[in-house]
C-alpha cells in the first residue's frame, strides 16, 4: 500500500500531461514543428524501432566505455590522491576549476586528432566527463573515515595498507556509487551530444539531427525517446548494482 | 603480574604552542590481574586521555605504561588488549557475525576457528540469532554488546572502555552492566573502565579512581567492597555507602580547588 | 585561504598540462598509436597538436586575411555566449527556486514532481536541441518573434534549473524539527517559517547548486548553438574553426580557449555571489541524482 504513495503521484501526473499534450495538439492545430503528438511519436518510435535499437545500441556502448574508463581512472587517482594529504587538497580545488570548463567543447579537437571514423574522440569526451563525479565524490569517501574505527583499528596494530582494505575502501562505497548514479547518466548525454560535433555519425545523436534537418519532426522525437529510455536504463542499471554491492543498505530496520 | 602498571605518566597537547594543554600530570596507577577499575571524574579530567595512553593510541610526553609486564606499544603489537567506545564502532557493511571476527581476521586465523570463536563470543552476549543481521538493523544497546563480544574475541588479558554504555538508556544500561561483569567474571580479564556515572562506576569496580582536571591528576582512590553484584546490592546500605564516598571525594577536589587561589 | 589553494592548483594543473602536452608531442608518434586497428593515441604531428606557443602567438593574428585579430573575434563570440547563458542561467535558477518551494510547500507536489525533474536531467533531454530549435522563426511572443539565441537560453536554462531546483529542496528541508517547532510555537505561519527560517539555511545548499547550474549553462548554451547554428557565439566559432582544422590547425584551439574562459568567468561570478552571502558559514554539497 506504501509504494502507491510514492509511486501513485509522479504517475498520475505522467498520464495527465500526455494525455494534455495529445489533446492540445490535436485540439489547437498545433503543427508538428512544433511539438509533436504524443501518438505521431508512438507511431513513429514503433515504425522506426530497429533503428532505434541499432543507434541506442551504439551510444550505448560509447557511454558505456567512457563510463567504465572515467570511472577506472577517477577511482585510482581519487586513492592516489587520498593517500598524500597535500594532494588531495590541491586536487579538489583543480576538478573544481575543470569541471566548470564545457568538456563537450573539446569534441571537434578530439575529432581532428583521430580519424573521423573513430569512435575514441566519443569515448574520451565521455570519459572525462564521468570522471569529475567519480573523482570527488570517491576522494570525499576515502578522507572521511569516522574516527572510532580508526581508533579501533589503531588498538589492532593494523598495518596502513589493511586499514585502506577493511575500512577505507568499504567505507567509501557509498560515495563512489553517488558519484556514479549522476555519472551514468552523464555518460550517455555526452555520448549522445558528442555527435553533434562530427566525427563517426552511426548514434542517437546523429540520427536525431538527421531526422530534423529532413523536418521528420516525429520521427526525430522517436529517436530522444529512444535516447531518454537508454538514458534510464543506465541509471537503472546503477541503482541495481547499488543494491548488490551494498546489501547493507537495502536492508529495513526490523 | 599486574595487569597495567603506570608510573610518572605526563601527557602534554601542542607543547610550546599558544594552546598547549595538560592532560595528565605524574599519574601512577596499578591495575592488579583480574581487578575492575573505574576512572571517574569532571570532562577535562584526563581519564580518556589515560586510557587511550594505556592502550598505546597516544604516547607519553614523560612517565611509562607497563601492560602485563610489557611496554605499552608492544602489547598492542601483539594485539594485548580489547577496547570498546562510546559509539559501537561497527562496520556498517559486515554482518554482526563478520564484525566480531574483525580482530580474529587480523591475527591471520583460519576462517572455520575464526567463525567458531566468533560464533562463541556471541553466544556470551546472547546475540547468536543476529549473526546474520547488519548493525544498522540492531538497537543501540545490542551494537554495544556486539562491541564488547569483539573486543573479547581474541581473549585478552586486558579490557580496556572508554564510557561504552553512555548513549544507552538507564534500563538497558544497568542490564549491559550485570551481563558484563558475569563476562569478565567467566573470562577473568581485568578492565579499567572510563565513566561519567558515579553509580555505574560504583557497581561494576573493585577501585575507583577519582581524577580531577587542570592539570589532570588522581585525587583519590576508593576501594568498594560489595558482598555481590546483583540488582539487590543497588538498593543496600553498603552500596549507597560507597556512591557517597565517591561522590565526596569527586566534591573534595573541585573545593580543594577552588580552596587555592 | 581556499582562493589561495585554488590558485595555486590551477597554475600546478596549467604547468602539469604544458608538459604533457609538449612532451607527448616530444616522444609521441606523429601518426599517432594504433593497437588493433584502432587509433588508441592521437596523431602527435603539427597539424593535430600545434605546439603551446602557436596556439598562442595565433591569437595575435588576424582571422582571416586582413579581418580582426583572432583573439578579439573569440573574445567577442564568448562574451555573447555569456550574454546567452546568463539569461538562461537566471531564468533556470528562477525555475528551479520555485520549484523547490512548491515542492517544499506541497508534499504532493514533491512527490508527483520530484521524480520528473530528476529523470529530466537522467535522459539526454539536450538531445531536444535540434528541435528547440525548429521553433525559431516560427513562433512569437507577441510582438517579439522567437530568435535563434533564445532557443539556447532555453536550453540552457533546461540544464540549469535541476541543479538549483534539488539543492534548493534539500536546503529549504534542512532545518532541524526543532527549529520548526521553534517558528510554529511563535505561530509564525508557513511564509514567516520560509523567510526567516528555511531561506537562510537553505543558501549553504543553494551556492554549490548555483556554481553547478553555472556551469551546466556554459554548456547547454555552448552545445545550443551548436545545434541551431547561432551566428556571434563561440559554439559556433569552434566549429566554424574545426572545418579549417587541416589548413589552420590553431585556430580551433583558441576557439577553444574562449570556451574555457567563458566557463571560468561564469565559475568566477557565481563565486563573487556567494562572497557577501555566505562568510563565517560552510557549504553543503547535495549529491544531485
Amino acid at each position: 500500500m506504501r509504494w502507491v504513495r510514492s509511486v501513485g503521484p509522479p504517475i498520475l501526473l505522467g498520464i495527465l500531461v500526455i494525455v494534455a499534450w495529445e489533446l492540445t495538439v490535436k485540439l489547437g492545430r498545433i503543427a508538428p514543428f512544433i511539438v509533436p503528438a504524443p501518438s505521431a511519436i508512438w507511431r513513429e518510435f514503433v515504425e522506426q524501432r530497429g533503428n532505434v535499437w541499432q543507434a541506442a545500441l551504439a551510444s550505448g556502448v560509447n557511454a558505456l566505455i567512457g563510463l567504465i574508463g572515467g570511472t577506472v581512472v577517477g577511482v585510482l587517482a581519487a586513492m592516489t590522491a587520498s593517500r598524500f594529504r597535500p594532494l588531495s587538497e590541491v586536487s579538489v580545488p583543480f576538478a573544481a576549476v575543470l569541471n566548470a570548463l564545457p568538456i563537450i567543447a573539446l569534441a571537434p579537437i578530439l575529432n581532428n586528432m583521430f580519424e573521423s571514423t573513430s569512435s575514441v574522440p566519443r569515448w574520451i569526451v565521455t570519459g572525462i566527463i564521468v570522471f569529475f563525479p567519480i573523482f570527488v565524490n570517491t576522494l570525499r569517501g576515502l578522507r572521511e573515515v569516522d574516527p572510532t574505527h580508526r581508533e579501533l583499528m589503531q588498538s589492532y596494530a593494523a598495518s596502513g595498507w589493511t586499514f585502506a582494505r577493511k575500512v577505507r575502501l568499504p567505507g567509501a562505497l557509498p560515495f563512489v556509487f553517488t558519484g556514479l548514479r549522476q555519472a551514468s547518466s552523464l555518460a550517455v548525454i555526452a555520448a549522445v551530444v558528442a555527435e553533434y560535433f562530427g566525427g563517426l555519425q552511426n548514434g542517437l545523436g546523429s540520427r536525431i539531427t538527421s531526422a530534423a534537418s529532413f523536418t521528420a519532426y516525429p520521427r526525430a522525437w522517436a529517436f530522444v525517446v529512444g535516447a531518454c529510455l537508454l538514458g534510464l536504463a543506465f541509471y537503472l542499471s546503477t541503482l541495481l548494482l547499488e543494491r548488490l554491492a551494498m546489501p547493507w543498505k537495502s536492508r529495513l530496520i526490523t | 603480574m599486574n595487569a597495567v602498571e603506570v608510573a610518572g605518566l605526563t601527557k602534554v597537547f601542542n607543547a610550546g604552542r599558544a594552546d598547549e594543554v595538560t592532560a595528565l600530570s605524574d599519574v601512577d596507577l596499578t591495575v592488579g590481574d583480574g581487578e575492575f577499575v573505574s576512572l571517574i571524574g569532571p570532562s577535562g579530567c584526563g581519564k580518556s586521555t589515560l586510557l587511550r595512553l594505556i592502550g598505546d593510541l597516544l604516547s607519553p610526553t614523560r612517565g611509562t605504561v607497563t601492560v602485563a609486564g610489557q611496554p605499552a606499544a608492544k602489547a598492542r603489537m601483539k594485539q594485548g588488549y580489547g577496547i570498546a567506545f562510546q559509539q559501537s564502532g561497527l562496520f556498517e557493511w559486515r554482518t554482526v557475525l563478520r564484525n566480531v571476527e574483525l580482530p580474529l581476521e587480523l591475527r591471520g586465523m583460519s576462517r572455520a576457528d575464526r567463525r567458531a570463536r566468533a560464533e562463541e563470543m556471541l553466544a556470551l552476549v546472547g546475540l547468536s540469532e543476529f549473526a546474520g543481521h547488519y548493525p544498522a538493523q540492531l538497537s543501540g544497546g545490542m551494537q554495544q554488546r556486539v562491541a564488547i563480544s569483539r573486543a573479547l574475541a581474541v581473549s585478552p588479558p586486558l579490557l580496556l572502555m572508554d564510557e561504552p554504555f553512555g548513549a544507552l538508556d538507564e534500563m538497558t544500561r544497568e542490564r549491559l552492566q550485570s551481563e558484563l561483569l558475569q563476562i569478565c567474571a567467566k573470562t577473568r580479564t581485568s578492565t579499567v573502565f572510563v565513566t561519567h556515572s558515579i553509580s555505574e562506576a560504583v557497581f561494576l569496580s573493585d577501585r575507583v579512581v577519582v581524577m580531577s582536571p587542570r592539570p589532570g591528576r588522581i585525587t583519590a582512590t576508593v576501594d568498594v567492597d560489595l558482598p555481590s553484584r546483583d540488582d539487590a546490592v543497588r538498593q543496600s546500605e553498603k552500596y549507597f555507602a560507597a556512591v557517597t564516598e565517591v561522590r565526596q571525594a569527586l566534591r573534595g577536589g573541585t573545593q580543594a580547588r577552588a580552596a587555592t587561589p | 585561504m581556499r582562493a589561495g589553494r585554488t590558485l595555486v592548483a590551477a597554475a600546478l594543473g596549467v604547468v602539469a598540462f604544458v608538459v604533457l602536452w609538449e612532451g607527448y608531442k616530444v616522444v609521441g608518434n606523429p601518426d599517432g598509436t594504433v593497437l588493433l586497428g584502432v587509433r588508441i593515441l592521437p596523431r602527435a604531428d603539427d597539424l593535430s597538436m600545434p605546439h603551446l606557443y602557436d596556439i598562442v602567438a595565433r591569437l595575435g593574428r588576424p582571422e582571416l586575411t586582413g579581418g580582426r585579430p583572432v583573439w578579439i573575434v573569440v573574445l567577442d563570440a564568448a562574451g555573447f555566449t555569456l550574454g546567452i547563458t546568463a539569461v538562461g542561467f537566471g531564468v533556470g535558477a528562477l525555475v528551479g527556486l520555485l520549484l523547490a518551494v512548491a515542492m517544499q510547500r506541497f508534499r504532493i507536489v514533491e512527490r508527483g514532481l520530484l521524480p520528473y525533474v530528476i529523470l529530466s536531467q537522467t535522459v539526454p533531454l539536450v538531445a531536444l536541441a535540434p528541435l528547440v530549435a525548429g521553433w525559431s522563426g516560427r513562433l512569437s511572443f507577441g510582438p517579439y518573434p522567437w530568435q535563434d539565441w533564445m532557443t539556447v537560453a532555453v536550453i540552457a536554462a533546461y540544464l540549469a534549473f535541476f541543479p538549483v531546483a534539488v539543492g534548493m529542496l534539500r536546503g529549504l528541508q534542512s532545518p532541524p524539527a526543532a527549529g520548526v517547532e521553534l517558528m510554529n510555537s511563535y505561530a509564525a505561519g508557513w511564509w514567516r517559517t520560509l523567510v526567516k527560517l528555511r531561506l537562510p539555511a537553505s543558501l549553504p545548499y543553494l551556492f554549490p547548486a548555483l556554481r553547478l547550474a553555472g556551469a551546466a549553462a556554459v554548456v547547454g548554451a555552448v552545445v545550443g548553438e551548436i545545434s541551431t547554428g547561432t551566428r556571434g557565439g563561440i559554439g559556433r566559432l569552434i566549429i566554424e574553426y574545426s572545418r579549417e582544422a587541416t589548413s589552420d590547425p590553431a585556430k580551433v584551439y583558441t576557439a577553444m580557449l574562449g570556451a574555457a574562459i567563458l566557463g571560468l568567468v561564469v565559475a568566477g561570478l557565481v563565486g563573487l555571489l556567494e562572497l557577501p552571502l555566505m562568510r563565517h558559514r560552510r557549504r553543503v554539497e547535495v549529491a544531485t541524482l
